[in-house]
């Protein structure tokens, strides 16, 4: 009876390996719930355990008394933007470079690969002097025009990769059709680019949405934080009570998580895919 | 058709542009910065001063030092995510949920779970209750209020988030792998280890190989949000979480001093440049291996 119950031992030790992975790397997320729920006297002698009686006051204070809904819907415009404009360049661009013969076009798709390993605290110096001179810092567009920039080699080098494996009858068929360039990226190569086109969305628009580096310094006003700027001055203002600081931290990571667990093949292709940044 | 020969240029133009503005325009002036009191925006040219002056300041040393010992956390990051990936591979009952938990950590942004870890690790925290209670006393440190820890707890929590892309990026090449190799090597009397270490891991050199650079590239270039939340946006305690990224900033933002930020930003970038060889060289190596 004993043998058919118990799995192998070595069995048993590569499941308890991976059971302890999974806790370590859930252990701050089940923190941050939990500690939300308690109050603030509960959690001085009660740190560890499940709450006694969950209280959800300090969500209360995240959304009404502090800027995290503004952040967020700053956030939001930052990746839009970002995530739209670099999408278009990078499309039109891939799309050149994989399809048609020019001059430059080696040289061009080098180059801009390259860039995916500089880093962006490189850029950041003459930006920086440049937006104080055109008045350009703290400004959606400013700050929108940096973000596409630095996520564009990697749409490039994804886009012209995938454009490249196309086979060239259906460039053919629409051009005989009289189909003219634009109506060929539109119509049929988009289309049939949905999942890196996707793949591209997610890395993208999780890189723009988690940095903090370019939002501090492009995006000092108060009404412009991203909320990952936000947060750091949240936990700054209300740093020794904790578990209201988790209730802030619970309600910023619930977009991506949600994401994650509904989209989590394109998560996980995707920042596969974009390992560099 | 009469437009066909420049077309391609006006589908690129937008492209070039955007790049020439983000990465073109500020690494040439980087170099023209650096030889420069830029006061403002610009400033009298000083030839080598600003070099001078950072490459004989001791909190640069110690910021490039302290990027030095984070390339200690990759060595635990590639033995960590193989042996779980190793694991996972061998499609133990739930393997697919737990690779999903297992790539969490890397999808929560760096400054949120960088809050979570900072208040977790607090001297009077819950890690240094729970090592209390099972006996571990002398593990409970003050892991972020102590000048000689605060880089060690960065350190894990680098360890902690980038392996969990180890993880997955390992997994997928496993994935991909030819079995019948580590079948016949099992049926022909290999143990565990000897199949790890003999069959399935001379497989992975290419995919072990990327991981490292990639994540050389990391510690040195990107781990200013880490360093930002944990240090207290000061590199603290003191100057014990002080990197090169936040030597830039801080000589950008807060000393207003471009002209000394050019300076270590043109020898960051140098460095950049010289790990963007072997990057590609691996890139294209990995490519053929799928064509394959």
């Amino acid at each position: 009876m004993a043998a058919l119950a118990r799995p192998r031992p070595d069995q048993a030790l590569k499941h308890a390996i991976l059971i302890a992975a999974t806790l370590i790397a859930l252990a701050p997320t089940i923190f941050m719930i939990l500690t939300s729920l308690k109050t603030s006297e509960e959690y001085t002698f009660n740190k560890v355990g499940p709450p006694e009686n969950p209280v959800l006051e300090h969500f209360h204070t995240v959304l009404f008394d502090s800027g995290f809904i503004g952040w967020m819907v700053n956030s939001t415009i930052l990746v839009v933007g970002a995530v739209a404009l670099s999408t278009v360049v990078s499309c039109l661009g891939a799309y050149a470079i994989a399809r048609m013969k020019f001059a430059g076009r080696g040289m061009l798709f080098a180059v801009s690969t390259a860039l995916m390993a500089v880093p962006p605290v490189v850029m950041i110096v003459p930006l920086f002097v440049l937006y104080t001179q055109l008045s350009l810092i703290s400004t959606y567009q400013g700050a929108i025009l940096i973000y596409a920039g630095l996520i564009t080699p990697f749409s490039v080098y994804l886009l012209t990769s995938f454009f490249r494996t196309l086979p060239q009858e259906i460039f053919e068929s629409a051009r005989i059709d009289g189909a003219g360039d634009l109506l060929i990226l539109w119509k049929i190569v988009l289309p049939l680019s949905l999942p890196p086109l996707l793949t591209l969305v997610v890395v993208n628009a999780l890189y723009v949405w988690n940095d903090l580096l370019i939002a501090i310094i492009f995006l000092q006003d108060d009404a412009k934080r991203t909320l990952m700027a936000g947060i750091n001055v949240f936990q700054g203002r209300y740093g020794d009570q904790i578990p209201l600081t988790m209730a802030g931290m619970v309600f910023a990571s619930a977009p991506m998580i949600i994401l994650y667990v509904a989209f989590q093949r394109y998560f996980i292709q995707g920042l596969m895919a974009g390992s560099i940044k | 058709m009469h437009s066909s020969r420049i077309t391609p240029y006006l589908y690129v133009a937008p492209l070039v542009a955007l790049l020439l503005f983000v990465f073109g325009y500020p690494l040439v002036r980087i170099f023209e910065f650096s030889f420069k009191m830029v006061r403002g925006i610009d400033g009298p040219w000083i030839g080598f001063r600003n070099y001078e002056l950072v490459l004989t300041q001791s909190l640069f040393w110690e910021s490039v030092l302290h990027n030095i010992y984070l390339l200690l956390a990759v060595p635990f990051m590639v033995g960590w995510s193989l042996i779980i990936s190793v694991i996972l591979y061998e499609r133990l009952k739930g393997w697919r949920l737990y690779r999903i938990v297992l790539f969490l950590p890397y999808i929560l942004a760096i400054p949120i779970i960088a809050v979570i870890v900072k208040k977790m690790f607090q001297f009077n925290g819950p890690v240094n209750e729970v090592l209390r209670w099972i006996g571990f006393d002398f593990l409970a440190l003050d892991w972020i209020g102590s000048s000689d820890v605060a880089l060690w707890t960065v350190m894990l929590l680098i360890i902690w988030r980038e392996s969990a892309l180890g993880i997955i990026l390992f997994l997928a090449r496993l994935l991909s792998l030819d079995e019948s190799l580590i079948e016949s090597a099992k049926i022909e009397g290999a143990n565990w280890w000897q199949r790890l270490w003999f069959v399935i891991v001379p497989q992975m050199k290419i995919v072990i190989e990327f991981y490292i650079v990639v994540s050389v590239i990391t510690i040195l270039s990107a781990v200013f949000a880490y360093v930002f939340v944990i240090g207290g946006g000061r590199g603290g305690p003191g100057t014990s979480t002080m990197v090169v990224e936040f030597y830039i900033f801080n000589a950008l933002i807060r000393s207003s001093l471009p002209g000394i930020a050019s300076a270590v930003s043109v020898m960051l970038f140098l460095v950049s440049l010289l790990l963007i060889v072997p990057l590609f060289a691996i890139r294209r190596r990995a490519n053929e291996e799928e064509v394959r």
